[in-house]
């Protein structure tokens, strides 16, 4: 995970004090080896990961059993009964949480044998639902990806959702008339520029002012909480309705369903899945992605050698925010088809998990996402059958991201064999803006 | 170091740009007040203003102003103050003015918003002070881990776990001290794992900040679907009732705003000036804060930097479990899920407004609480402006100070640099 640190080694003197990007990409980051040592395969690249959600459902599991009042019950009669109730305990749970996310495969069978399409649908919505919650998690841990590759760490996403879902609802229904190719378009746009504004605010401060982005997403986020609050009880607010919910948007902006009820999977996940691809290639394929990077992995050797880092920085948050906008479009245009009060809490926590889980690496947060997605979808089965609150997945995610960020512990447990270079130290520059 | 920081500050205030921009703020604020505010306003308009807090022991009677002689008078007062600033200065009293100004237009607004009918001025301070304690609470703990440099957004994970643990204990033990020993261990136990996680992993502290926070979100809300819900018995801890100091309540209108509360704010008082005292003028502060600003130098001195940081740490995991008590202990006397609805982070907030320091700290969560309270008011009053643009208010204010309009905040120089002995 962690082999950077060979080529540069860091220097600790305080004077000389990274700026975050820098260190975060030392280690969540290993975009190419040194050369002259062996590649690293990709079974070394995602061992810790792969080990970090391990541990992290096995923790889930034990934290399931001691909160689970049978058990206690039956290691009153004897241990191995005990035991036994444990192992059902887990088994129900996780078994409903698959269920609810993948399908039940003995339904799916029996389906495709009656040969019924309205079971069929059913049998696979689980699946197909999954994709669905997956898809805004993809666009914004994309964007705090990009954030962090480039030495950002937008804790933003949030409200940069909701402002990018309160301009696509806005485009969606005040706009009539248009035809779909333009309309549609137009609204997942006004969703990027409305997220990449949040974004652009706190990226100038940085770039022009030293004010930390941490605490200024912070304080955009309650910002725009406040602001769709006004929204959506004033400007926005659904003629005649009591509650502060926005008009539907005309059927022109929708993002289209491929499958007949109840499968609510649209084209929102491959649109997710085409801008992965835009941002790797962006990152990783031009100029302009090759500065981004440069400056979050060393902005002193970026400015050397000419590069514009407070330019570089805004650009960056910008579209970091743009990324997260688009999260709260997809989810107006392709789910709700209007603007409700707070319908995206939790996403701005999640997306950082996603980012640090995927590597900061396109493809690592598409498969995080899938993976987050998934969990998300399968616990509210989960919560029905097993009667397992739906808030285990945020302790399941914070102990993931907990490995992840020390791969020390997962080291230790798992007794791998050290980097032979001591870790670089993940440092932060102080955020009152003394730069 | 102390020496370049003393000069900057010197600088800042004292140049030119600073000196126009600031007499520009003052005149826009006293013109702001002129066009907008006496608008509508006739002259047989008076505004009153109520003086008894709720449980005043000592009435008196309201204070009535002459609504459009009280605005020409606070306009008068921008108008005088940044005419001299644009002209001869205030030098290092800027930022005093500043606050003088600001006051004085938020009276204003008052006296304009209240205008022809009355606004209880000392319910709306009482509101304030009490919006302000888990504010305030939260920005010490916060202190408490930066000033040792380690940055703490956990705060409210560390308070929400707190809360939770509070109402179960209460509730189990009929003991409402027990439920507020229970918080704070709970914020002890919070900050461990983010001590253990930042100072011996150095895992980026913004990192193991947020790992605390989605913990306790999904910690706190799992065991109360589980077990709260299901089982009332649980959920039903008392809550500390308001304790009236003899003599001093009876003091007209300051009486029973402060001195009939119930223990948290008299803690946060106590709490307030032993900390400021502590930070500032004993040898353990000393420490603490230069193992914030220059781990390295400390250590050569003979201060355990690791030890000190643990203990600073686990001081602010203590303080952000009391805060937790107050919401279920203080003030609504049940845990709902995420009931601390983002006041950690408006301490921190808080904390960087009042730049590391407990008073200050105090004064900022006393702005944030008073624009909580305004809002609730100005609804009644029928005011034109939206709530929410109130709401908003602290969250820019608190931008533009980071930006070093107003003058720059500065954080301890090592905060969230894990340190490494060689």
């Amino acid at each position: 995970m962690n082999n950077s640190t060979d080529q540069q080694p860091v220097e600790k003197a305080p004077e000389q004090r990274e700026d975050a990007g820098k260190v975060l990409l030392n280690e969540i980051t290993n975009p190419t080896p040194p050369k002259g040592k062996p590649r690293r395969g990709i079974g070394q690249f995602a061992l810790i990961p792969l080990l970090a959600i391990v541990s992290g459902l096995i923790l889930g599991a034990i934290f399931i059993i001691i909160t689970t009042q049978e058990v206690y019950a039956a290691f009153g009669q004897s241990f191995s009964a005990g035991m036994a109730e444990a192992w059902r305990t887990v088994v129900t749970a996780y078994g409903a949480l698959f269920a609810g996310s993948i399908g039940d495969p003995a339904r799916i069978i029996a389906a495709l044998n009656a040969g019924e399409a309205g079971e069929i649908r059913r049998a696979f919505n689980p699946f197909l639902e999954s994709l669905v919650t997956s898809t805004p998690y993809i666009f914004a841990g994309l964007g705090v990806a990009l954030g962090f590759r480039a030495g950002v760490f937008n804790i933003g996403a949030e409200g940069q959702i909701f402002i990018g879902a309160a301009a696509s609802a806005f485009v969606g229904y005040s706009l009539k008339g248009l035809p779909m190719i333009i309309h549609l378009p137009l609204a997942m746009l006004a969703g990027a520029v409305g997220g990449g504004l949040w974004g652009f605010i706190p990226g100038w401060l940085k770039a022009k002012t030293g004010g930390h982005e941490v605490i200024n997403t912070i304080m955009m986020n309650y910002i725009a909480f406040r602001l769709s609050d006004w929204l959506l009880t004033g400007p926005m607010k659904r003629p005649g309705s009591f509650n502060p919910i926005s008009p539907n948007i005309e059927p022109s902006a929708v993002l289209p369903r491929f499958f007949g009820d109840p499968i609510r999977f649209h084209l929102g996940f491959f649109i997710a899945l085409g801008v992965a691809y835009l941002v790797y290639w962006f990152l990783f394929k031009t100029t302009w992605g090759f500065d981004l990077r440069t400056v979050g992995a060393n902005p002193f050797a970026a400015k050397y050698a000419g590069m514009n880092v407070a330019r570089n920085t805004i650009a960056a948050m910008a579209l970091s925010g743009a990324l997260c906008g688009l999260a709260g479009a997809n989810e107006v245009l392709g789910v709700n088809y209007n603007l409700a009060m707070a319908f995206s809490s939790g996403y701005g926590f999640d997306s950082i998990a996603l980012a640090l889980l995927g590597n900061s690496h396109p493809v690592g947060v598409v498969l995080a996402s899938l993976l987050f997605g998934t969990l998300r979808n399968g616990a509210t089965r989960m919560q029905v059958i097993a009667n397992i609150p739906i808030d285990i997945i945020s302790i399941l995610q914070a102990v993931i991201l907990a490995f992840i960020a020390a791969p020390a512990i997962i080291r230790t447990i798992y007794r791998l064999r050290t980097p032979s270079k001591a870790e670089g130290a993940v440092t932060l520059s102080s955020w009152g803006g003394n730069k | 170091m102390a020496a370049q920081t003393a000069l900057r500050k010197q600088v800042e205030i004292a140049s030119p740009t600073r000196r126009i921009t600031m007499g520009i703020i003052f005149l826009a604020l006293g013109l702001l007040t002129i066009l907008v505010f006496t608008n509508g306003i006739t002259a047989d308009m008076r505004t009153s203003f109520g003086l008894n807090a709720s449980g005043a022991t000592t009435q008196i009677d309201p204070w009535v102003v002459h609504t459009l002689t009280a605005l020409y008078v606070i306009a008068a007062f921008a108008f005088g103050a940044g005419g001299y600033q644009l002209i001869r200065g205030f030098k290092h009293w800027t930022n005093w003015v500043l606050a003088l100004v600001v006051f004085a237009f938020i009276f204003g607004f008052l006296v304009w918003a209240a205008a022809d009918k009355s606004l209880n001025l000392a319910g709306l301070v009482a509101t304030t002070l009490n919006k302000a304690v888990p504010i305030t609470l939260g920005a010490l703990s916060g202190i408490l881990c930066e000033r040792a440099g380690v940055v703490n957004i956990a705060i409210e994970g560390m308070m929400l776990s707190g809360a939770l643990t509070g109402a179960i204990v209460s509730s189990i033990t009929h003991n409402l001290w027990a439920g507020l020993g229970a918080a704070m261990l709970t914020g002890l136990g919070m900050a461990l794992i983010h001590a253990w996680l930042s100072i011996k992993y150095k895992v980026n502290q913004i990192v193991s900040g947020t790992v605390i926070n989605i913990f306790a979100t999904g910690l706190t809300s799992y065991i109360s679907a589980k077990f709260l819900q299901s089982n009332e018995a649980l959920n039903n801890p008392g809550i500390f009732q308001p304790i009236a100091i003899p003599g001093l309540v009876d003091i007209p209108f300051l009486g029973a705003i402060l001195f009939r509360n119930n223990i948290f704010v008299y803690a946060l008082f106590i709490f307030l000036i032993v900390l400021q005292v502590a930070l500032f003028n004993t040898r353990w502060g000393l420490r603490v804060r230069a193992v914030g600003e220059h781990p390295k130098a400390a250590d050569t001195l003979g201060i355990n930097v690791i030890r000190t940081r643990y203990y600073s740490v686990m001081l602010g995991g203590l303080m952000a479990g009391f805060a937790g008590a107050y919401f279920t202990l203080g003030s609504v006397g049940r845990f709902d899920e995420v009931m601390t609805a983002g006041r950690g982070f408006i301490g921190l907030a808080a904390m960087i407004f009042g730049n590391w320091t407990p008073v200050g700290s105090f004064g900022a969560g006393l702005l944030f609480g008073f624009a909580d309270g305004l809002a609730t008011r100005l609804a009644i009053l029928q005011v034109p402006i939206p709530s929410q643009f109130l709401l908003m208010a602290p969250y820019v204010a608190t931008m533009i100070i980071l930006a070093g309009v107003v003058g720059r905040s500065q954080g301890p120089a090592a905060d969230g640099v894990p340190y490494e002995k060689e």
